[in-house]
């Protein structure tokens, strides 16, 4: 009885957080005394996943499974778990594995808890711990059925190598035309960047940048940086960023290595979704600004002075690096 | 069409959160009750349905008499009836079964729910509730039309959008894009006394299992001081080897 992880892929190759969810149900195995077996649906790399841990793979190779479906990727997922016998999944944070999970949970009978930010701290009662209240407090969380789901937060276990021999199987549900009930028609995505939900750094502004013409500077910081560019609420209600953009209680939660948070006041509704962000900086002119009760680093000064500095600086020092 | 919106019952976004009874229960103390932001966008696009394609809207909550201002809002927002089950909301398996049993029993084409309500952020009722009832399912939806029986949606996915074709009956879980925020409405005189006369239906709950149970809660440890650098050359070196993030 192994425990189960879905690693997840994009374009045939596994996702950063499939490393991730691959290194905890690692740790979840050990506690467990047992072994892990990873579901991956058309990657090519599953090899990869021996470097976490994982003992066995079962690759699901499906041309229809190639955009995500959320109904046909969760009956799939929940035959392999049937077919193993598991009673723990391990899944990601994703906004796709997000929408696929609850699926699978009523399918599973399962208990199923989102966003967990350690490994199991007990085996009986099984407890995992949570964010909850939008990142305001967390929950001990106990699951009392039989199967169990568990969904880790991005970034807050991190990927650990741990090298074993990895065995891979080639694996088929059986799905049907009614699992496409729902139909992608188009996907509008922006291409080779980095995404708020998987970037180790996010560069975020706010309403102090004044206007949509100034965000040159931001994406500018965001490229020398590698990192996603996010915005606070009233940035994207303007029309100045995409909706997908805002970050907080009601947009986007972050959980990046570093967040940068420029002309952004730091209301409650903001911070609630930044606060599993490990390092926080905050350039304001506002030295009241609420920011800088959160943050770990800050600048008091004009972000348009600030920033093409902060940028010239960081060339050189990639420069150097290089 | 018949549509039902699930309203969550939340502490207002701007609450401080404290714990009672040794860490094991929120404390409502001093709390304000609001609708789930994210079933305020979905109770909106629902009026819209109403009033430029014609529909009846219902919304359902699953608590106990302490929501029902909450639930009277919805009501004198222009929702036709209230449905509230009698249960404490326990846990989000527990919650979709209470209103799968609604849904069964109302016939609705459209049942629209948040994204996740704001306080347990478990996100599973929606998907859980359609896979229950066999009805299909969009997730993170940020935009819906609905032209007889086909759907066309917007969701969010991670860096962009989908666009997804399906059909009634449907659930959604929806989100800030539904409508505009400006298009929110706060209830007026008219609609408050016209929500008095609306029903206000208490059924009770069904016998269901919860599959997980909040055992203890706990705050974030305090954040330490923040530093205040001021030269951009001293940020980027802390940045570096400090906290070695660059
Ligand atoms: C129900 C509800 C839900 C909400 N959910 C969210 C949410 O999820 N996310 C969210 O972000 N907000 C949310 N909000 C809104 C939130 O309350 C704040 O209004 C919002 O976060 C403020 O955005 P801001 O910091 O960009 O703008 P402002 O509050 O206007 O702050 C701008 C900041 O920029 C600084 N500034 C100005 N000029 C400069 C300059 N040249 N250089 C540097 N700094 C400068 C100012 O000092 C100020 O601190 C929500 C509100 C409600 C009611």
């Amino acid at each position: 009885m192994s425990v189960i992880v879905y690693t997840e892929s994009e374009n045939g190759k596994l996702k950063k957080n499939a490393f991730e969810v691959a290194s905890y149900a690692s740790e979840v195995a050990k506690q467990m005394g047992t072994s892990v077996t990873a579901i991956a649906i058309n990657a090519s790399d599953v090899d990869e996943l021996g470097n976490y841990g994982v003992t066995k793979a079962l690759n699901v190779s499906d041309e229809s499974l190639k955009i995500f479906n959320a109904k046909a990727y969760a009956n799939t997922i929940s035959q392999a778990v049937e077919k193993e016998g598991g009673k723990i999944l391990i899944v990601s944070s994703s906004t796709d594995t997000k929408f696929m999970a609850p699926i699978v949970t009523a399918k599973l009978k399962a208990g199923y808890v989102p966003n967990v930010v350690a490994a199991p701290e007990n085996a009986s009662p099984f407890t995992v711990k949570r964010t909850a209240f939008s990142n305001k407090g967390f929950a001990h969380t106990e699951i009392k059925s039989d199967m169990k789901i568990i969904g880790v937060s991005n970034n807050a276990f991190g990927v650990h190598e741990n090298k074993v021999d990895v065995a891979v199987e080639d694996f088929n549900a059986s799905i049907s035309d009614s699992d496409f009930s729902t139909k992608s028609v188009e996907i509008d995505k922006v291409v080779g960047k980095a995404t708020i939900a998987d970037a180790d750094i996010v560069v975020s502004g706010g309403r102090g940048l004044k206007g949509p013409e100034n965000w040159g500077m931001v994406e500018e910081l965001a490229d020398v940086l590698g990192a996603a560019t996010a915005c606070s609420k009233p940035v994207s209600d303007l029309g100045w960023r995409p909706h997908g953009e805002h970050v907080g209680q009601t947009g986007k939660p972050v959980a990046s290595n570093l967040y940068i948070a420029i002309g952004i006041s730091g209301a409650i509704q903001h911070l609630a979704g930044v606060s599993s962000s490990k390092t926080k900086v905050v350039i304001n002119t506002d030295a009241e600004a609420p920011f800088f009760k959160a943050a770990d680093y800050g600048i008091v000064g004009d972000a348009f002075e600030v920033v093409p500095q902060l940028i010239e600086k960081l060339k050189e020092l990639k420069a150097q690096n290089a | 069409m018949k549509i039902l919106v699930c309203i969550s019952n939340v502490p207002d976004t701007t609450s401080k959160i404290n714990f009672t009874d040794g860490d094991t229960k929120f404390d409502t103390n001093g709390v304000q009750f609001v609708i789930n932001p994210n079933d305020e966008f979905g109770l909106t696009r629902a009026m819209w349905f109403k009033e430029k394609q014609g529909a009846s809207v219902h919304v359902v909550t699953v608590g106990t008499a302490a929501v029902e201002p909450t639930i009277r809002k919805a009501l004198a927002i222009g929702a036709d009836e209230a449905i509230r089950v009698n249960a404490e909301p326990t846990d989000g398996y527990f919650v979709a079964q209470q209103l799968a049993e609604v849904i069964k029993n109302g016939e609705y084409d459209l049942v629209i729910a948040g994204r996740e309500s704001i306080d347990y952020n478990g996100g599973m009722v929606p998907g859980i509730l359609a896979t229950l009832l066999d009805m299909n399912f969009v997730n993170t939806c940020i935009s819906l039309e609905i032209d007889g029986e086909t759907v066309t949606a917007m969701r969010e996915i991670d860096g962009g959008k989908e666009k997804i074709e399906t059909s009634l009956p449907l659930v959604i879980g929806g989100q800030k894009g539904l409508v505009e925020e400006s298009d929110l409405r706060i209830p007026n005189m008219r609609g408050i006394m016209m929500a008095r006369k609306k029903a206000l239906n208490v059924v009770e709950p069904i016998t269901a299992d919860k599959a997980t149970e909040d055992a203890k809660f706990e705050k974030p440890a305090p954040k330490g001081a923040v530093k205040l650098v001021d030269s951009v050359d001293a940020l980027v070196d802390l940045l570096h080897n400090e906290a070695k993030v660059i």
